[in-house]
């Protein structure tokens, strides 16, 4: 048998497969399989331990293209069938891709679910608030007025967000990238790949069909400066100074309240000593930076929460484990004669 | 913990009463301990040598108000010095704790029969939430039955008096005042019951214990010291001849479940069992929790769709994925189990049937998903349905199933139904050594692999599961192309990939048994095929009508789809083809289909299963006069 060794370097390439990638040219789904071979090669994973498990929509086709294993099921319920194939095997690095209609709407409740038990798995959400292999409906993270093939008169319903479902189902790793954060997108995949337990990625991903340059304000290299501010655990909740520039704003909490405020450094003597120091194990802290939006406050992008708690695969292993050690025999015959049995003899008996 | 004992010879019951067979139905308040009462008689008839099969009635309700129709809970037993095969048609001896079980369960006993009620429980509010105007134990409404009034509860409270327990603990003890009593009535041994009281209740209250043991006794010493009617000193029920061996008593939970605890070692491969709470299939996931060391992992999963779905996952990482509901929950599934018959995986779905349609009547059977079973999927999407005979023969059917996931990488579908999913009969156990193991090998080889590419005469596909070196790859719901499994739009393609599917399924017919006549000749006047549950009423009627002279063959599928090669030949040589289900004619249809012939159908969809005559009746009408 010629099993492969995992070599000394691995490139993204390794982990590409022969398929022909089929997004729309300019899709920001292009982006996010790049960064997800890269961290891949980076971490030498090894693909034959490692699952890409997806749903249906664009997001979802992501398993094609990447030369692990890989399982795209039915829309929706990819955190089941993951939920699944970690039972089977909780060895397996397992990876789900999934969109804001495939992961918010249809199999919201899987999603929910699988976090709240938090099965060892990452969890990638690309987030373009439309449909985009349905040809452009609204989604349910879609914003308020998004005028769509469903909605032309602009859609009324208010929209989900990503980050507050995750942590209400009581996630213990969220966090926020973008197609467009090219450089910053690895460090945050990486991160998600060592938290054990369910770690949860929204990335805001460009439909450039259906929904172009939603977040094109505060994404990418054309971002605002001031739009959007990454985080980092132990750093100070600095932003604002454009590309290589240093930062001009911080993120502080409004006195006499559980608000934050953004403050302007050397203005009425702020320093940088007075801005918050981002802690990602504090999730009323994160559960802030996920909601600050435009104008008013920057996006928040990096990890915004991580803490470990028990992991549902060493629970069903530890569940498991205890069961043997009750049971010393484990033959079926012993198990079929357990409990209240009488014997009948036969006729010369 | 094991209680083998042999049977002691039955001793003083000279002046009792022979019966071949009897039927006994408990009925009373949900919150009566019927069905306790009801396990406790089987057990001590199984002591005493009878074959035997029961039967829960109980409602969808929990616990409804107590003393209305509808909070009633019943439990019959039919046990014999002959092989029991239901459990069945109308009862000898009936015993109602309050108004509203007479009055639910007064038309379930034969007429002449052994009417035992509580009449403590008959006061003007008992009645009025019962829905009677008259007292029927006065309005002489009862005639045709042998009613005998007794104060259960004053006597119970009176047997326990010096038991320290308040005045409704102590009523509690009132069913096992009521079973002391069945038990002088049928001469059967108290000892097993009092233990067994000892055992469950003893640990944590002694006082509990005792004055249920004291109600037990204080009821038989009633039934041995007081005339209940005239010249009347008990029924004595010989012992059935049964194949000689150890037996245990089982349902169709049990078997389920203690079956695939066997597939898991018989394919030394993990089951991994997913499911959602959902009435009548419940049973199976409560007994398989407690079978984790033997191989089983269990999920309770948010809804039934993520059941399936984890089962897909868990046979795609290389266990062997069940999962578990009633119709309802099955139709929720069908995308998913569409995905793996398009991935071709291994997985068991076991459909315990309820009446239906929507949420139809959970507690009550039916047969009627067979079509949903067989059809009830977008596209050409071909899987095997198996449906057991019996409780006992779930535990077959659930290695069956296995074995044939396994070997074809395809979804089987088994049949029960609310019926056998509850019924109990004794069973000799089997010796799970001498079973055929079920050899499940997994693709190792990185050279030549093709994840579609099959086996040449099963057609199924490797089984390669992640972790696997070199064997990294893709598989889905969008076509696949027929060796590599990469997406293919290829017109030709998706026709030689349905024809795949199709050609694996029927060819599952050549590994199955070939269909044989359960009793009765092969050719003749008429055959009844049954399926599932039915096979009981079938066989007694049958061997009732054969015994009488009549020409007719019993004939039950257990494997439904591929149906065997051999039946349409065999069918042939009848006249006549009578197919009784609990539906509206779903076999029918497809053996019509099938072969093209003008077979009759006999259905009955009453949430209750057929009696006995009802399928005499109808044989009787095609073949006299």
């Amino acid at each position: 048998m010629n099993a492969p060794t995992t070599p000394a370097k691995l490139t993204p390439k390794d982990f590409a497969t022969d398929q022909e990638v089929r997004w729309c040219p300019g899709c920001g789904d292009y982006a996010i399989l790049k960064s997800v071979q890269k961290v891949l090669a980076d971490l030498k994973a090894d693909k034959d331990k490692t699952v890409f498990v997806s749903g249906i929509g664009c997001s979802s086709r992501f398993p094609y293209y990447m030369d692990t294993y890989g399982f795209h099921t039915i829309h929706g319920r990819a955190p089941a069938v993951a939920t699944g194939v970690k039972m089977a095997n909780p060895e397996l690095d397992v990876w789900i891709v999934t969109g804001d209609g495939d992961g918010l709407s249809i199999g919201g409740n899987h999603l929910l679910h699988i976090i709240r038990r938090n099965v060892d798995t990452q969890i990638l959400l690309f987030n373009n608030e439309i449909y985009g292999l349905t040809k452009g409906q609204a989604s349910p993270t879609s914003a308020i007025g998004t005028r769509s093939s469903s909605t032309p008169e602009g859609s009324v319903d208010a929209p989900l967000d990503p980050i507050k479902v995750a942590m209400g189902a009581g996630a213990r790793f969220v966090a926020r990238t973008a197609d467009k954060w090219i450089k910053e997108m690895p460090d945050v995949l990486k991160a998600a790949r060592e938290h054990r337990g369910c770690a949860f990625v929204e990335i805001l991903q460009n439909c450039i069909v259906y929904n172009d340059a939603v977040f094109g304000e505060f994404t990418g290299k054309e971002a605002v400066p001031g739009t959007y501010i990454h985080v980092e655990h132990g750093k100070p909740l600095l932003f604002g100074g454009g590309r290589n520039e240093p930062p001009v704003k911080g993120i502080r909490v409004k006195p006499g309240t559980f608000k934050l405020e953004v403050v302007t450094l050397g203005e009425n003597g702020i320093s940088e000593a007075d801005v918050l120091v981002h802690d990602k194990t504090d999730p009323v802290l994160a559960g802030l930076l996920a909601a600050m939006t435009g104008p008013d406050f920057p996006v928040a992008f990096g990890v915004l929460y991580e803490d470990a708690a028990p992991v549902h695969d060493d629970s069903v292993a530890s569940h498991k484990a205890d069961a043997r050690k009750k049971t010393p025999d484990v033959s079926i015959n012993a198990l079929l004669k357990r409990g209240r049995t009488w014997m009948v003899e036969g006729p010369g008996a | 913990m094991s209680e083998t004992q042999t049977l002691n010879p039955e001793s003083g019951q000279g002046d009792r009463i022979e019966l071949e067979s009897a039927v006994v139905r408990f009925a009373g308040d949900s919150g009566d301990g019927i069905q306790l009462t009801g396990g406790q008689f089987t057990v001590a008839s199984a002591l005493a040598g009878n074959d035997l099969t029961t039967f829960p009635d109980f409602p969808a309700e929990i616990r409804a108000p107590v003393g209305t129709t509808y909070g009633v809970s019943a439990f019959q037993i039919n046990f014999g010095g002959r092989r029991i095969n239901t459990s069945g048609d109308a009862a000898d001896c009936l015993v109602a704790f309050n108004p509203a079980a007479l009055k639910t369960n007064i038309d379930k006993v034969n007429r002449g029969g052994l009417v035992i009620v509580d009449s403590g429980n008959f006061g003007p509010r008992d009645l009025k939430k019962a829905g009677y105007e008259v007292n029927p134990l006065e309005d002489g409404s009862l005639e045709g039955w042998n009613v005998v009034p007794i104060d259960i509860s004053r006597l119970t409270l009176e047997a326990v008096a010096d038991s320290g327990l308040g005045k409704v603990d102590a009523l509690r003890c009132k069913n096992f005042w009521a079973l002391g009593l069945i038990y002088w009535v049928f001469g059967r041994d108290r000892a097993p019951t009092a233990e067994w009281i000892e055992q469950k209740f003893g640990r944590k209250d002694a006082a509990i214990a005792k004055a249920n043991v004291d109600a037990l006794n204080a009821g038989h010493a009633f039934g041995e010291t007081m005339e209940l009617l005239q010249d009347f000193h008990g029924y004595r029920v010989p012992k059935a001849e049964l194949p000689p061996g150890l037996y245990r008593t089982i349902t169709g939970g049990d078997g389920f479940a203690l079956g695939l605890a066997a597939a898991a070692q018989l394919t030394e491969t993990e089951v991994v069992f997913a499911s959602y709470p959902i009435t009548p299939a419940s049973p199976i996931l409560h007994h398989l929790v407690k079978l984790t060391a033997y191989g089983v992992t269990t999920h309770q999963a948010e809804d039934e769709i993520a059941a399936a779905c984890v089962a897909i996952g868990a046979s795609y990482g290389g266990a062997i994925g069940v999962t578990s509901s009633s119709g309802p929950g099955i139709a929720l599934k069908g995308e998913a189990i569409g995905l793996a018959v398009a991935a071709e995986l291994p997985l068991v779905i076991i459909n315990t049937q309820r009446a239906g349609p929507s949420t139809g009547l959970p507690t009550k059977t039916e047969q009627s998903d067979l079509y949903q079973a067989l059809y009830g999927r977008n596209g050409d999407t071909p899987l095997v349905v198996l449906a057991p005979n019996s409780p006992a023969d779930c535990f077959t059917m659930a290695i069956e199933a296995t074995r044939i996931a396994t070997k074809y990488m395809v979804p089987v579908m088994v049949l029960s139904d609310g019926y056998i999913a509850n019924a109990s009969e004794p069973w000799l156990i089997p010796d799970v050594d001498s079973l055929p193991r079920i050899p499940v090998t997994f693709r190792q080889d990185p050279e030549g692999y093709l994840p579609f590419k099959r086996d040449p005469d099963t057609l199924a596909r490797d089984w390669a599961k992640p972790g696997t070196p070199g064997l990294a790859h893709r598989v889905g719901g969008i076509e696949r192309d027929s060796e590599t499994g990469d997406i293919s739009y290829d017109p030709a393609n998706h026709q030689r990939m349905t024809d795949f599917r199709h050609a694996k399924v029927a060819g599952v017919a050549r590994d199955i048994p070939p269909q044989t006549v359960d009793q009765g000749k092969e050719r003749g006047r008429l055959a009844v095929v049954g399926w599932g549950s039915t096979y009981g009423p079938i066989k007694r009627a049958v061997t009732n009508l054969r015994a009488e002279g009549l020409d007719v063959s019993h004939i039950h599928l257990r494997h439904i789809w591929p149906l065997p090669e051999n039946l349409g030949a065999l069918l042939d040589g009848f006249d006549q083809v009578l197919v009784p289900e609990m539906n509206t004619g779903q076999l029918l249809t497809l053996l019509r289909a099938t072969y093209a012939k003008p077979y009759e159908g006999l259905s009955k969809v009453t949430g209750q299963p057929f009696k006995i005559a009802e399928i005499e009746a109808a044989v009787r009408s095609r073949l006299e006069g």
